[in-house]
């Protein structure tokens, strides 16, 4: 096999607080070829925003990646430089955040922004980085790109912004691109429309995606396989049609009865009961088993992500559609 | 049907509009054509609850759906149109009337951190109301909020708590509590599962489904989630710029839109499947209800517009029994 265009391993960043060490990502392995999209799946805290912003340094203090390798092409991006990450950050690998209007500055036209985002890496002309950000702003679907150009950020309807903060990110045709929640702010139409510009790009550039979300019906159309992340950990992670056709951690499997428009009209919804764990004060073992209807006595050993293959496994003892082993409890 | 719809809109509009300025005044008077800018949100609703009915009222940003609930939930005064309750014409109610009325149609909000008092305990902010309205007196009135706590799952013990020492679910809860302790029969809910977690959605919509059930309430409830309303409503109005352009039976909306806004919705919308699919979506955006478009307002985005689209608005018509669509497609014989 050859190397994946991104290998995350056991990566681990930490957030030393006063109220003690908060372990937001604690042990994540990824891995991602290229053209490959991964859909990165939890509820709020559940880490998987910081495992985006981990992989590109992104992190503030006082969270500090503290363990793992992010290898992007063979290249280790922890023990990388913070000169050698600006020089990736952007070029070869993009983000994209929730809220455009923290990618977009405010007081400046579209315009200069794009261009200096282009000249910021290559050393071309005004006037050839100008037409570079015209056809990237055509690509995501943008009619009259020469006026939006002059435009400022707040001329833009929210969608608008979306695209353009995608368009930005496609500015260096860069080899992975991270999105944490983009479409999470917009409307179910606009939703569609960025899907669709996003599912065509990624054909089209061979550019791999990682796209975080807390949206099991979004994953489901867009992404090639999923990993469901749970206090800090990977739980389950396969192929679409395994995640969501087959999932063996009862976690998963929760998440996808309390999907309503899975479940039967009028017909109360099976929850998971209880919430998700504060992870200051996560229970010893597996951090399910308190709000788990499987759990047994094996259950207070954290099991490892383990299963099939390397890229269809589960991090549970007793999964879901085998027997239980050993007393319920 | 015998008795009077609880709750019905006619003709319910609602304008915001901004003063001109002394400039824009003075510039008027030179001859500048200025107009007073004004925003239609809700023009001319019709719509009826029927008692114990749960009516789902969908729409994406902008469309005027939370406009609607606050003027059913009496917080914002209609500029046209007749609110009835059980009948009669809220307007024309006596005062006190008016007032038990409006004691009867309490709201449910989307965050419910910017709706509850940070500074009170959970006590006051579920005790206050009922004490004030006299439902109960006040020497009662911590046995009372205990009650109304446990009946939405919540252990009485966190009386004494304030809102941020609680997690997002049982905040949303309070926010429950709160408007159940006044004794409505009738909860417009605004988003009010939107900002929760998957799990924790699943867990509220239960809770409104069974209280339902045991206090036999009406709900508006207002989302964009499709999946959510499929699931609680027994009917769905789509809303699109101020107007309802269809409004079904749950079931027979879902499964065969007529109108074409809420066939685009309906496709548009993400489902947990196991095939990937291709995203074919309707072009543009919903136009700014500054400068609505003429005719139909749905005509610019409409794969179907026809030429009388953009000339004349379509009526809201009842084109099977139960269905009501505002579309000309309807009119016309053959496709």
């Amino acid at each position: 096999m050859t190397e994946p265009l991104l290998r995350v391993d056991g990566l681990r960043t930490h957030f030393l607080t006063r109220a003690g060490t908060v372990k937001a990502v604690d042990g994540v392995s990824l891995h991602l070829a290229r053209g490959e999209i991964l859909g990165l799946v939890g509820e709020s805290g559940s880490g998987k925003s910081v495992t985006g912003q981990s992989i590109l340094g992104l992190v503030d203090p006082p969270g500090r990646v503290v363990g793992g390798r992010v290898l992007f092409k063979g290249e280790d991006l922890v023990t990388a430089g913070e000169k050698r990450l600006r020089a990736i950050r952007g070029r070869r690998i993009a983000m994209i955040f929730q809220d455009p209007m923290m990618t977009l500055n405010p007081v400046l036209s579209i315009g200069t922004q794009m261009v200096e985002a282009v000249q910021a890496h290559e050393k071309v002309s005004r006037a050839e980085a100008w037409e570079r950000s015209r056809r990237a702003l055509a690509r995501v679907g943008i009619a009259s790109p020469d006026e939006r150009l002059a435009a400022y950020p707040h001329q833009f309807s929210g969608g608008m912004r979306q695209r353009v903060a995608i368009a930005i990110a496609l500015l260096h045709s860069p080899d992975l691109i991270i999105a944490d929640e983009p479409t999470t702010a917009l409307d179910v139409t606009i939703q569609a429309q960025i899907l669709f510009e996003v599912q065509t790009l990624c054909r089209e550039t061979g550019t791999a995606l990682i796209w975080v979300t807390h949206d099991l019906a979004v994953v489901s159309a867009l992404a090639d396989r999923v990993a469901v992340m749970y206090a800090g950990r990977v739980v389950e992670t396969g192929t679409v049609a395994e995640i969501i056709g087959s999932p063996r951690h009862p976690y998963t499997r929760g998440l996808l009865e309390s999907v309503p428009s899975r479940n039967r009209r009028g017909v109360p919804l099976r929850s998971i009961p209880g919430m998700t764990p504060s992870i200051l004060d996560l229970p010893e073992g597996c951090a399910f088993r308190p709000r788990c209807d499987r759990t047994t006595g094996a259950c207070a050993v954290m099991p490892e992500l383990a299963g099939e293959r390397g890229d269809r496994a589960w991090r549970c003892w007793n999964p879901v559609g085998a027997e239980v082993r050993g007393d319920a409890a | 049907m015998t008795a009077p719809p609880i709750v019905e809109l006619n003709g319910l509009t609602k304008r915001f509009s901004r003063k001109l300025d002394v400039v824009e005044r003075f510039a008027r008077r030179l001859g500048a054509a200025i107009d007073d800018r004004a925003v239609q949100a809700v023009s001319g609703v019709d719509l009826s609850i029927a008692e114990g009915e749960v009516v789902g009222l969908v729409g994406e940003s902008g469309c005027g759906k939370s406009t609607l609930g606050r003027m059913v939930a009496g917080i914002l005064p209609p500029s046209a149109g007749v609110l009835r309750w059980r009948g009669t014409d809220m307007r024309k109610l006596s005062p006190a009337d008016r007032h038990r009325a409006n004691l009867k149609i309490q709201m449910v909000f989307q965050d419910p951190m910017a709706s509850l008092n940070p500074r009170l305990r959970v006590a006051d902010i579920v005790g206050e109301a009922p004490v004030v309205h006299g439902l109960v007196p006040r020497r009662q009135a911590e046995e009372y909020v205990a009650a109304t706590l446990r009946q939405v799952g919540l252990d009485p013990a966190y009386l004494r708590r304030y809102p941020h020492q609680f997690s997002g679910g049982q905040r949303q809860r309070i926010g429950i509590a709160r408007a159940l302790a006044v004794k409505p029969d009738v909860l417009v809910c605004d988003e009010s599962v939107a900002a929760l977690d998957v799990s924790i959605q699943a867990q509220i919509i239960n809770l409104f489904m069974r209280l339902r059930e045991e206090l036999s309430l009406t709900y508006l409830f207002i989302s964009h989630d499709l999946g959510v309303v499929e699931h609680i409503s027994d009917r769905t109005a789509i809303m699109y710029l101020g107007r309802i352009v269809e409004l079904a039976p749950t079931p027979e909306l879902f499964d065969k839109p007529n109108h074409p806004y809420a066939k685009a919705l309906l496709d548009e919308a993400p489902r947990v499947s196991v095939e990937k699919r291709r995203f074919a979506p309707i072009r543009g955006e919903i136009p700014s209800p500054l400068d609505p478009p003429a005719g139909c307002a749905f005509h610019p985005r409409c794969p179907h517009a026809m030429p009388r689209c953009s000339a004349e608005r379509p009526a809201l018509r009842e084109i099977a029994p139960r269905r009501w669509s505002a579309c000309h497609l309807n009119e016309t014989t053959g496709p």
